[in-house]
């Protein structure tokens, strides 16, 4: 599915629309924003101010367009290469940053911003969209999920058995694959030996939709048909957005042992923000041409600031006390680790 | 047939299920065969016709969903109760409670809590055919994080289910399948001491045995042994295996000065390590003699017609009390010197 296609011309479908010209611009400013951080925690990462970086540069369309379907009292279950789709979603850049930056396993309070920690284990964020949609039906909330996984995770156990119970339960989830062709070194077709990744819904009793990846438009559009068709009791879907990991799986990565560099290069050519550019200069959505290349300079403006606000609040060290270790491993901290803790200040006012 | 007098520990958890769901409506139970069937125990016999299905239900069969949608669950603030059908069972949802029930708080700084309990039948004495008996506890001691805990007793059984219900943290509840059927004189509800707190359940001046869950009935069976061959025997039942708190334990030892820890799992690398060498570290100068730890052999479960060799039951713990070097007890070496 698709409704603009590499060139930035749109393509009709006979189930899906395009979003208004607003929701377009928006979508693209979003990449935008999206594109830039990604470039900027990969600079951090190669100076060594982050521990880590997995990198989603190419799958903004992706993440942002999934992300933006999202209703106010929706919920994000992200992995650790959903940063894009964190800030789209409105948590403060910094703090995605903080699992990558070695200070802390998630920085950001889930509840705040409707939003679960970025999980490392593979798949095992979906069931958690499951329970939690659940537990709001119950409550008598109209809340539904969006639960990120990448193709190789579409493997895992967890995969298959939260694909089951949302489908059995009835849960409104909407589990958003994006497929980039490469878990770490693993291509695609030594992952799974379905026609598609959305087939795989079909045997849930699921729906299945297999997206342009690359197509903002298309993805946000699959994504709210397929919440909206949730939240009315139609069962939760798949959605396979079809994309690529331009850059490596992360700064430790060394993608030319496993792929032709001639394959990333293809992709390029398929970049979601070149298509979503063509199209709001060639359609006018921003105004005369005037006009757009003001708003368009403004919205990389601000992507700028956003990624250089990100590397100065990331220059000074974090006041870390390694006393806090102790404080929520339980809801009250038991004798052992009192003992523990003393034993550690000790060992501080020694040094 | 009149009925067996006291109350049974798989009836005393099933009102305590039952309690919980009456008085908390964030409390729901489900995992496989929970509903009509009323679990293959039976601990959850009768609750879904009184509370319906939208409280008590079948998921579908597969343990790492349950243990996930349990914690997507908690998040949203509802206090899930979900059942593992067999020990073993419960291993395919390990990644999520090591990776996730576990650290959701730690990695959340405190802002996500996850009240789910873990109801785990554990170990062996039923004759069950492989996969059906093993004593898991240290999988699950060993992650921080988790509380774990297993009563020894129906009293205890109610009281420390309720709690653990009750409980902020993830609890993994460890009922011991041998002895549902192990019955008590006690009026329900009840509550006993805090599920943290090991308790004396029979006090002693010679020696303590330190154990928990199905070995609680084995050592007091092997103490009122001694008791009759004129050796005083203290029976102390954790209850709560982590976080530990080993005061009481300590206590006991340092006032008994021979300690054996009894467990049914395998004793390498069990929990009963951790005990005796807990004892050690706080109790080496009250010792009289080394800790001992009794426990099933270190071979994977056996058969169920061979069962019996692998458990401990008294005998083999009132061996290893004989060996707690009691014919050396200050001895006069001929050369003036007393040492054991």
């Amino acid at each position: 599915m698709r409704l603009v296609d590499r060139h930035g011309r749109r393509v009709g479908h006979s189930s899906f629309t395009a979003p208004d010209p607003a929701r377009l611009v928006e979508l693209h400013r979003a990449m935008l924003i999206g594109r830039r951080f990604n470039q900027q925690a990969g600079t951090l990462a190669r100076q060594g101010r982050l521990a880590v970086y997995p990198s989603s540069t190419g799958q903004e369309a992706a993440q942002v367009g999934g992300v933006l379907a999202l209703s106010d009292q929706d919920w994000l279950f992200p992995t650790y290469r959903d940063s894009v789709a964190l800030v789209a979603h409105g948590v403060d850049p910094v703090r995605t940053l903080t699992l990558f930056r070695g200070d802390w396993h998630c920085g950001y309070d889930p509840h705040r911003y409707r939003c679960a920690p970025q999980c490392t284990p593979l798949a095992t964020n979906a069931s958690h969209a499951v329970g939690l949609t659940y537990a709001a039906r119950r409550k008598g909330r109209d809340v539904a999920a969006l639960a990120m996984m990448g193709d190789g995770a579409t493997s895992e156990g967890d995969a298959h058995e939260a694909y089951n119970f949302a489908a059995v339960w009835n849960t409104p989830v909407v589990f958003l694959v994006q497929n980039n062709h490469w878990a770490i070194s693993v291509p695609l077709h030594r992952q799974t030996a379905a026609p598609t990744l959305a087939h795989k819904a079909v045997g849930y009793g699921m729906k299945g939709y297999h997206v342009d990846g690359n197509d903002a438009a298309a993805v946000y559009a699959v994504v709210s048909h397929a919440l909206a068709e949730a939240r009315a009791g139609g069962g939760p879907a798949i959605v396979e957005a079809v994309t690529y990991r331009v850059d490596p799986h992360t700064n430790a990565d060394a993608p030319q042992r496993y792929r032709d560099p001639a394959e990333v290069e293809h992709w390029k050519e398929r970049d979601p923000l070149i298509r979503s550019e063509r199209l709001i200069r060639d359609e006018g959505l921003l105004g005369d041409a005037e006009e757009t290349e003001r708003a368009l300079a403004a919205f990389g403006a601000e992507a700028d600031a956003i990624a250089d606000t990100v590397r100065e609040r990331l220059a000074g060290a974090e006041e870390l006390d390694p006393r806090s270790l102790f404080t929520d491993v339980y809801a009250t901290v038991p004798p052992l680790l009192e003992q523990e803790r003393a034993v550690l200040a000790d060992e501080l006012r020694e040094v | 047939m009149a009925a067996a007098p006291g109350v049974s520990m798989g009836e005393a958890l099933n009102r305590a299920l039952h309690d919980a769901i009456e008085q908390d409506p964030d409390v729901l139970v489900y995992g496989e065969d929970v509903g009509p069937l009323g679990g293959v125990f039976r601990i959850t016999d009768g609750l879904i016709g009184e509370f319906g299905p939208e409280r008590v239900f079948d998921s579908p069969l597969a343990e790492a969903g349950i243990v996930g949608t349990a914690i997507g669950m908690a998040m949203y603030g509802l206090r899930p109760v979900v059942e593992m059908q067999f020990d073993a069972f419960a291993y395919p949802a390990f990644e999520q409670v090591v990776s996730h029930l576990a650290k959701m708080r730690n990695r959340t700084r405190g802002a996500v809590a996850l009240p789910v309990v873990l109801r785990v039948p554990y170990g062996g004495g039923i004759g069950g055919v492989e996969h059906h008996s093993d004593s898991s506890e240290a999988y699950y001691t060993h992650t921080p994080g988790l509380r774990v805990v297993t009563p020894g007793t129906p009293a205890d059984a109610y009281s420390m289910l309720r709690e653990a219900v009750e409980c902020d943290d993830p609890v993994v509840f460890l009922e011991p399948k041998r002895r549902y059927w192990s019955r008590q004189e006690v009026d329900l509800p009840v509550r006993t001491e805090p599920m943290a707190t090991p308790v004396v359940r029979r006090p002693g001046t010679d020696a303590t045995l330190v154990t928990y869950g199905p070995m609680v009935e084995t050592a007091l069976e092997a103490a009122e042994t001694a008791a009759a061959e004129g050796r005083s025997l203290e029976v102390v039942d954790v209850r709560q295996l982590a976080p530990l708190d080993d005061g009481v334990v300590t206590a006991s030892v340092r006032r008994t000065g021979r300690a054996v820890v009894v467990h049914e799992a395998s004793v390498f690398g069990g929990y009963g390590a951790e005990l005796a060498a807990r004892i050690g570290e706080r109790c080496f100068h009250y010792l009289e003699a080394p800790v001992l730890r009794v426990g099933g052999l270190d071979v994977p479960y056996p058969p169920p017609k061979l069962e019996h060799h692998h458990l401990p039951d008294a005998n083999r713990v009132l061996a290893a009390v004989d060996r707690l070097q009691w014919e050396s007890e200050w001895t006069d070496d001929g050369e003036g010197r007393v040492r054991p």
